[in-house]
């Protein structure tokens, strides 16, 4: 083996289907699930005759992401055919964007990573062009010859291809996720990865640390969950490592992902290479989009889901103080950014700004909030989950345990159960309010404990059960030290004032 | 009665002295007994009589315009719905079209009756008619002879008095060629007047559907019924419907005809010289002016052609795969073979050729030298065009180097073919209206016409300027011998 570090390079092709009533060309339905062919107009089957007519609102989407992206939306683009035969391509040509796409340049910054060691990594995007999707070829039940479905030929796709810009599986998978997050985000796609609505291509490619030239790259198709990206680019590293240190080169290729092994295989190599005779198509004519276009498109979007993630992260960055990594976790969907701002303002008190309590709201948020959110949604994957509970009562909670009235251990008990009676009902309504924040803490007797006497008390009682820990301690182990911090914290039910129970077990324990 | 001008028998209809049956009658006997011209691949009795009986109980009910009863043929290139569709090909020889084209419906619902579908080259490739998988069409003035095409079932239909007015289409002359080789009126109106809707497509940057009639008149008043905005047509022009007959009647004086000098030089036959000099003689009597023009690009127009035309014609004929409708051969061994030998059954030479050269402009490392040099030569075109229209108000030229050939004379040297639509293919390059009307005889007594080009939209100029003529001689009105 040699010495060699290796730097893997990543690009990604997303198809995005959009979700227009009507496809692309056609007036036929691009609902997923009819009886074969029933969803195919004479214009997807490619009858003699036909021709193609632009979907406005297909273009109005390709527009929301030029805006998203921060991209150039071409004032002029034009559609071209890319031809070649096979049978679930009706007219022998796919009608795509070729020299001049409708979208270009742009970036997507993403959060790679968890916790501590999440960073911040800036991701270039080339174009994004619109294109008719092919139809599908059932291989099964045919005995021996294969059935054509045409009802998803002609469904709008937008795809959006980045420049290699990402140096490993975890950069790509975040990259996708953010992708995918962001065209629900401004409601052009449903996002349905099971059903196609978004799949992925990833061109993969090694080089030694250091080097500026890119090595031969091989490109895996349709990869169609965020786990099989991460696991077929991983295979595919390995794998372009292996063959250059054992001294093979690598070709271009066009590689598939079988998930079953967990490896990729080769579909066809360079030479192999379809020759698409790409022209102008003479049916249709060049797509211009004047700029007003442009601000009718971006009103209505401001309208429908308020500001861009984007516009949230400038924001969250000079207004709040965040990190750029930080103000990216607050933009799953466009609903969090709000419950944050709520939380965040709910939390202040008197005499501060929200840069006072932006860091610790932005932790409850991405943490305790969205993780309940997001088993929420996993338990019913058919609802629109609303909020379980407000950002303004977040944020009480949040000014309660900064005021020593709460531990945040309480808090996040109170969080709980008020989002468990928010499910129970069918998130038709908030599972608490203020007000029963305070009456809770009066009924239960929720109230932090400050008395540094009653502390001490049960202090001593932990260690005097707990001597075992105490010795651990003693020889140099910290972790017993956070064990009898829990054991404090239970015997106070959980509402001995956290720093107070710090300091007196440091102190006698004589650390 | 089938023999009178549109106007007479739309007033005949009008005026119950004929029925449409009767005259449905009369146009299907007469397509029965010129059998021999092979004009039409498919007649349609049945449906024919029974929309002359709709349109006699409209004109009964005294509803409709002019269009109403008024037999008429369509190019095989139109699709029709329930009625076979083959563009002249094998690979579409069963096929029936679930659908009309919208030049059909604004027909149908204009009460015209379709009495069947014209031969034509296959898919609209050629200009002779003998590229059709349902054999030759023969000049009525000669049977020996070519009719001209693509459109040569529709110019015959009407030249042998089959019907009175036929639909065409022209990409390259299809119209006008036919109509000037068979002695009738033809027009093909600028790029996007006509919806190519449910026309099947050759080149479709160049496709553009028309009329045949037996005079200008009647051009424009079924050219009024076949125009208009078609939403499913992306290159269908939103302009308020016209009427082209309303400038009909002006007269002709201080009108100025350009005549491009590379139009009358080597290359166009003596006897079509003299009798466009005649023509253009009389339309001096007629108070026009001509004055020399020059289009010094034009001779660029068939390379600029047969490189564009073929590369449109290789993708839009990809949809004839043997998958979902059309031919398909009878034994394959896998999809790549099924594939190759249903288009090599299913397509013709011609066909095959133009699909060759377009598959072959279009290809990496080749487009940029054919397919982008032809789209600046097509520019360079429609330059020449506008330059020449600023000095005159119309062009006028020959359509045809000569008139019609023999059946076989050209048949072994495409290149000559194509050289024969030296004068047409240009117009169709900057997408201008262009017009044949008949202008004289050859020296072998053969019809020729004569060329009128237009600005954009200038269909109705070009036919007053073609009716104005036509109230002034007779040569519109010649029947073949034995028609």
């Amino acid at each position: 083996m040699s010495q060699t570090q290796w730097e893997v390079v990543i690009g990604l092709e997303v198809h995005a289907q959009l979700n227009t009533a009507s496809k692309i060309f056609s007036a036929a339905s691009t609902a997923f699930g009819a009886e074969p062919n029933r969803q195919a107009s004479a214009v997807d089957l490619a009858l003699p005759g036909v021709l193609p007519v632009l979907n406005r609102g297909a273009v109005e989407r390709a527009i929301r992401f030029g805006l998203a992206i921060g991209g150039r939306v071409a004032e002029k683009s034009i559609f071209a055919r890319k031809n070649y035969f096979y049978p679930d391509l009706p007219k022998g040509y796919q009608i795509s964007q070729f020299e001049r796409p409708v979208v270009e340049g742009g970036t997507l910054t993403l959060r790679v990573g968890e916790g501590e060691k999440a960073y911040e990594k800036r991701v270039r995007l080339t174009r994004a062009h619109l294109e008719e999707d092919a139809g599908k070829s059932l291989h099964e039940d045919f005995h021996g010859m294969s059935g054509i479905d045409l009802n998803r030929a002609g469904t709008p796709l937008l795809e959006i291809v980045s420049e290699p810009d990402m140096r490993s599986a975890a950069e790509a998978v975040a990259y996708a996720k953010a992708l995918h997050g962001l065209v629900r985000w401004i409601d052009i796609c449903d996002g349905n990865m099971q059903e196609g609505s978004f799949r992925c291509d990833a061109n993969v490619s090694v080089r030694p640390k250091g080097e500026e030239a890119f090595g031969t790259r091989r490109e895996i198709k349709n990869l169609n969950s965020f786990r099989f990206l991460q696991q077929a680019i991983d295979y595919e590293v390995q794998w372009q490592i292996n063959e250059i240190e054992e001294g093979r080169t690598i070709q271009q290729a066009t590689v598939l992902f079988d998930p079953d092994s967990g490896e990729t295989r080769m579909m066809r190599s360079k030479e192999d290479a379809h020759d698409y005779r790409y022209f102008p198509d003479p049916d249709l004519l060049p797509l211009v989009i004047n700029p007003d276009w442009i601000e009718v498109v971006k009103e209505d979007l401001f309208h429908q889901v308020g500001p861009l993630p984007r516009e949230w992260h400038a924001k969250f960055e000079s207004e709040y103080g965040l990190s750029r990594a930080d103000a990216i976790a607050l933009t799953p969907f466009p609903r969090i950014p709000h419950v944050f701002v709520a939380a965040a303002r709910e939390a202040v008190q008197e005499g501060e700004t929200v840069r006072a309590t932006a860091k610790i709201a932005a932790n409850w948020i991405t943490n305790e909030y969205l993780r309940r959110w997001n088993e929420s949604a996993e338990k019913h994957p058919t609802v629109e989950i609303p909020e379980g509970v407000s950002g303004e009562l977040v944020g009480y909670l949040i000014r309660k345990v900064r005021q020593n009235e709460i531990t945040a251990r309480t808090a996040k008990d109170l969080l709980d159960e008020f989002w468990r009676n928010a499910e129970a009902i069918g998130f038709t309504a908030h599972g608490g309010t203020e007000g029963d924040i305070d009456r809770l803490i009066d009924q239960r007797g929720l109230k932090q404990v400050n008395d540094s006497g009653a502390i001490e008390a049960i202090v001593d009682e932990v260690l005097a059960a707990n001597q075992k820990s105490v010795d651990e301690f003693r020889t140099g182990k910290e972790k017993a030290f956070n064990a009898l911090v829990g054991q404090v914290m239970k015997a106070s039910k959980g509402k001995a004032n956290p720093t107070q129970v710090n300091e007196l077990l440091r102190r006698k324990l004589g650390a | 009665m089938i023999d009178s001008s549109l106007t007479e028998l739309a007033a005949a209809l009008a005026g119950r002295r004929v029925s449409s049956v009767e005259l449905t009658q009369e146009a299907l006997a007469r397509i029965a007994a010129h059998q021999d011209l092979n004009a039409f691949i498919t007649v349609d009795e049945a449906g024919a009589l029974e929309a002359a009986r709709a349109a006699d109980d409209r004109r009964a009910q005294g509803t409709g315009g002019p269009l109403v009863g008024i037999p008429l043929a369509h190019k095989d290139v139109f699709c029709t719905e329930g009625l076979a569709t083959t563009c002249g090909s094998r690979m579409l020889a069963n096929f029936v079209s679930p659908y009309d084209a919208h030049v059909v419906s604004r027909l149908r619902a204009a009460g015209a009756v379709c009495v069947g579908k014209t031969n034509m080259d296959e898919f609209a490739m050629g200009s002779s008619n003998e590229n059709s998988y349902f054999g030759p069409v023969k000049n009525p003035w000669d049977r020996e002879r070519i009719p001209g095409g693509s459109s040569g079932g529709s110019a015959v239909a009407v030249a042998a008095g089959m019907v009175p007015i036929a639909t065409g289409t022209d990409t390259g002359g299809s119209i006008r060629q036919p109509a000037s080789l068979c002695g009738v009126t033809g027009i093909k109106p600028t790029y996007g007047v006509v919806s190519r809707y449910g026309m099947v497509a050759y080149a479709s940057s160049l496709d553009q559907g028309g009329a045949f009639a037996r005079s200008a008149q009647d051009c424009a008043l079924l050219l009024s019924a076949m125009a208009g905005f078609d939403s499913r047509d992306s290159t269908s022009l939103d302009r308020p419907p016209e009427d082209y007959t309303r400038g009909l009647d002006q007269p002709l004086a201080g009108l100025r005809i350009g005549l491009p000098k590379e139009f009358f030089a080597d290359g166009l036959a003596a006897d079509v010289r003299a009798a466009l000099d005649g023509a253009l003689a009389e339309y001096r009597r007629l108070g026009a002016t001509l004055v020399e023009v020059s289009l010094p690009n034009a001779r660029l127009a068939i390379p600029a052609y047969y490189v564009i035309a073929p590369a449109e014609a290789s993708s839009n004929l990809s949809r004839f795969d043997g998958v979902r409708y059309g031919h398909r051969a009878a034994e394959y061994s896998d999809l790549q073979d099924m594939y190759s030998r249903s288009r090599a059954e299913g397509f013709g030479a011609e066909v095959k050729r133009r699909i060759l050269i377009g598959t072959y402009v279009l290809s990496h490392g080749y487009y940029d030298a054919y397919y982008i040099q032809a789209q600046k030569l097509r520019r360079l075109i429609a330059q020449d065009f506008a330059a020449a229209l600023n000095e005159c108000d119309v062009i006028a030229g020959p359509v045809s180097p000569t008139t019609a050939w023999r059946i076989g004379e050209k048949s072994d040297d495409p290149v000559q073919m194509y050289l024969s639509d030296i004068y047409t293919i240009a117009v169709n390059l900057a997408g201008l209206p262009g017009l044949s009307l008949p202008a004289g005889v050859g020296a072998e007594g053969l019809p020729v016409g004569l060329q009128l080009i237009g600005n954009y939209f200038a269909e109705a100029r070009l036919l007053n300027a073609a009716h104005q003529f036509q109230l002034a001689t007779d040569w519109h009105q010649r029947r073949p011998p034995a028609t």
